[in-house]
């Protein structure tokens, strides 16, 4: 098989100016991994900074209530609340082997965003984000925390204005930039090495998972269920059985309005999407006949994206992972309930394995050992999640600080 | 191409840019016309994408302006074969490699061989990735329809060469890093950078990022065989009005 590819997708379709870049960070990447002490260093740093290993969670009262055993991946516990910590920190270790001293980033909702910017603060880079201008209206909390961190947000206002033109907007920067500059890259999607190196990093997850349960069951899991946007999450959890291939893996991607409106974001669950090569690789893109991308739709923003890993494409086509979709409706659900019985605060994308999950649970055999990833906590989120539960409480204290505010300035 | 880029008494040759269906095909129409008017020889006819990562701002926000507008993949082509028709001076396209991958990349080729498309530009499918559309060029171009390969300064002397063993037509040397649009020094590094082109390959040079002014032009004459105005004439016209574009070509030589 080529280089950086998984089955015939993936690839590095880059402009010839970052040739030499991606060639340079190949390079360094694969010497890394390699090199024990680079791994060492990483758990280690994993440890002390983002509290892993997280826990894997028994959630005693929805295995009760299901006569199932299922349990939750903490990513939610990790620095800044998502699963982004594994990424960026590694991706940060990286950035000081190769010298330079600048990163930049693509955000959608800002999870991503807000964890390049710790990173960036505690290693010492400087830090710009790419933010579309309609999520730096709808995610200003986040912008917030990016700005205190000592980060440069610069709003898109090309395309649709969301993640994708954020990723094009970075692009443009790097291929100014590349001599000082690292590209964070977010999810385990872009050109060759970025899916291979995200995966790896995230890799932690399903490392932890898998012993975790080895240890509290004895045994390997039946199901594993992550939610995925460009990937990361899932791809982290699904490493650690991928060679088990009596453990189901599903994805869950975003459902929308429902995959029979063309609001959603459902890449393989859906019919919608086709084979296309953009932004670097080569994947399934919810795009038009025209080869145009689409505008896509998700309650939870860090799920709203027109392409997938080319690694999970590859282990959809050979079967081995399954793909679903939740919609919106059923998502939030799932967050109160898993609220309400657990007092667990999934974060809106998580959510949607949560709510994947709870959808099948009467399919299987009482008794079968189920996880899932919790890619992220939702208490960070406010804003978002109150508007997904339609708070009037919420909507009434902001009036009224809106109001106190617009007081102060006058 | 190349016999046709030699075969001239002008000290540099002019390739002007524009993204169709910005701000109109109509507005196209009449740009192109003043183009040819005002001596430009080639012409980049950019078909818009949904995500166009190699471009500077001003040409993303062109290719996004043009798709709201509703512009089509079919009825592009169309304009470009009738463009072909009317003028006399050689056409190239220019997309990302997903356009072509949506309409059928053998089918794109054939049909742009068949309209009379002289060059194909397709900056995100690097030279390792081309080798089939490459033989489709040459295979229903008959030797009229080039694959145009990109050089860049960031490029190692050995990676310019395996460009330059899979060129043809000219080559496009990208002037210096960073996107289209803005300022480029023309100066010393792009000589150095020129001479390590001319080594990778013995076809015409074409250098583009940033040409704005005669003097420009005429500091880029030494260097190389066609001079490329993309972002400059799209701020022009917008700005002073498809009149304005004219004077612009024909002052800049
Ligand atoms: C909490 C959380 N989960 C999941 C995702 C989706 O990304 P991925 O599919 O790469 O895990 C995001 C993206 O922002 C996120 O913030």
């Amino acid at each position: 098989m080529k280089k950086g590819y998984f089955g015939s997708y993936g690839g590095a379709f880059i402009p010839e100016i970052l040739h030499e870049t991606f060639q340079q960070l190949t390079a360094h990447y694969e010497t890394a991994r390699n090199d024990p002490s680079f791994w060492a260093e990483y758990l280690a740093l994993m440890e002390n900074y983002s509290g892993r290993p997280t826990p894997l969670t028994f959630a005693a009262n929805l295995s009760k209530k299901l006569n199932k055993k299922i349990y939750i991946k903490r990513e939610d516990l990790n620095q800044t609340g998502a699963h982004k910590a594994n990424n960026v920190m590694g991706q940060g270790l990286l950035v000081k082997r190769m010298g330079k001293t600048r990163v930049i980033a693509e955000t959608g909702a800002g999870q991503h965003g807000v964890a390049t910017a710790t990173m960036a603060a505690r290693m010492g880079f400087e830090c710009t984000i790419y933010m579309g201008a309609v999520d730096v209206e709808r995610q200003r909390p986040n912008v917030f925390w990016m700005q205190q961190l000592g980060a440069t947000v610069v709003p898109v206002t090309s395309g649709s204005q969301t993640l994708k033109d954020a990723v094009n907007e970075a692009l443009r920067d790097w291929v100014g930039s590349m001599d000082n500059t690292h590209y964070v890259l977010g999810t385990a999607c872009g050109a060759h090495p970025f899916p291979e190196m995200v995966s790896w990093f995230q890799s932690v997850i399903g490392q932890e998972a898998r012993k975790q349960i080895l240890k509290l069951e004895g045994r390997l899991p039946d199901r594993v269920y992550a939610c995925v946007g460009g990937g990361s999450n899932a791809m982290g959890v699904f490493q650690g059985f991928l060679d088990n291939k009596e453990v189901e893996l599903i994805g869950v991607e975003a459902g929308g309005k429902g995959v029979e409106s063309s609001q959603h974001a459902a890449r393989i669950a859906s019919t919608d999407a086709t084979v296309g090569i953009a932004q670097g690789y080569k994947t399934f893109f919810l795009q038009d006949q025209d080869g145009q991308m689409l505008d896509t739709h998700s309650v939870a923003a860090g799920l709203d994206y027109v392409g997938i890993s080319p690694i999970l494409a590859d282990l959809h086509v050979q079967g081995r992972v399954r793909f679903i979709a939740a919609n919106d409706d059923d998502v939030v659900s799932a967050l109160k309930y898993l609220m309400k019985n657990e007092g667990l605060i999934a974060a809106l994308e998580s959510s949607h394995a949560v709510a994947g999950a709870l959808g099948e649970m009467a399919d299987i055999a009482d008794g079968a050992v189920v996880i899932i990833n919790l890619s992220g906590r939702g208490d960070k989120d406010i804003f978002t999640v109150a508007d997904a539960l339609d708070d009037p409480g919420w909507k009434q204290f902001i009036a009224q600080k809106a109001k106190q505010y617009a007081g102060e300035s006058s | 191409m190349e016999k046709m880029i030699r075969n001239t008494d002008k000290k540099i040759l002019l390739m002007s840019h524009l993204v169709l269906g910005y701000p109109s095909m109509q507005a196209n129409q009449e740009v192109i016309d003043e183009m040819v008017a005002s001596g430009v020889d080639l012409m980049e006819l950019q078909i818009p994408f949904s995500e166009p990562i190699a471009d500077g701002p001003m040409i993303a926000l062109a290719n996004q302006n043009a798709l709201d507008n509703g512009f089509k993949v079919k009825d592009g082509l169309e304009f470009i074969a009738q463009t072909i028709k009317k003028h006399k001076i050689p056409f190239l396209i220019m997309t990302y490699y997903n356009i072509l991958m949506a309409y059928g990349v053998e089918e794109f080729i054939k049909e742009a061989a068949s309209i009379g498309v002289k060059g194909l530009i397709i900056p995100d499918l690097p030279p390792q990735e081309a080798t089939q559309a490459i033989s489709w060029c040459k295979e229903h171009g008959e030797g009229s329809l080039d694959w145009i390969q990109l050089m860049t300064p960031t490029s190692s002397d050995v990676r310019l060469q395996e460009i330059g063993n899979n060129a043809s037509g000219f080559v496009y040397c990208v002037a210096r890093k960073g996107v289209t649009g803005n300022d480029t020094d023309f100066g010393n590094e792009l000589a150095q950078f020129i001479k390590r082109c001319r080594v990778a390959t013995s076809l015409p040079l074409a250098v583009g990022f940033g040409v704005k002014s005669p003097q420009d032009v005429a500091q880029l004459s030494n260097l190389a065989e066609i001079a490329v105005v993309g972002t400059a004439a799209i701020k022009i016209h917008e700005e002073h009005g498809v009149k304005a574009v004219g004077d612009f070509f024909a002052g800049l030589r």
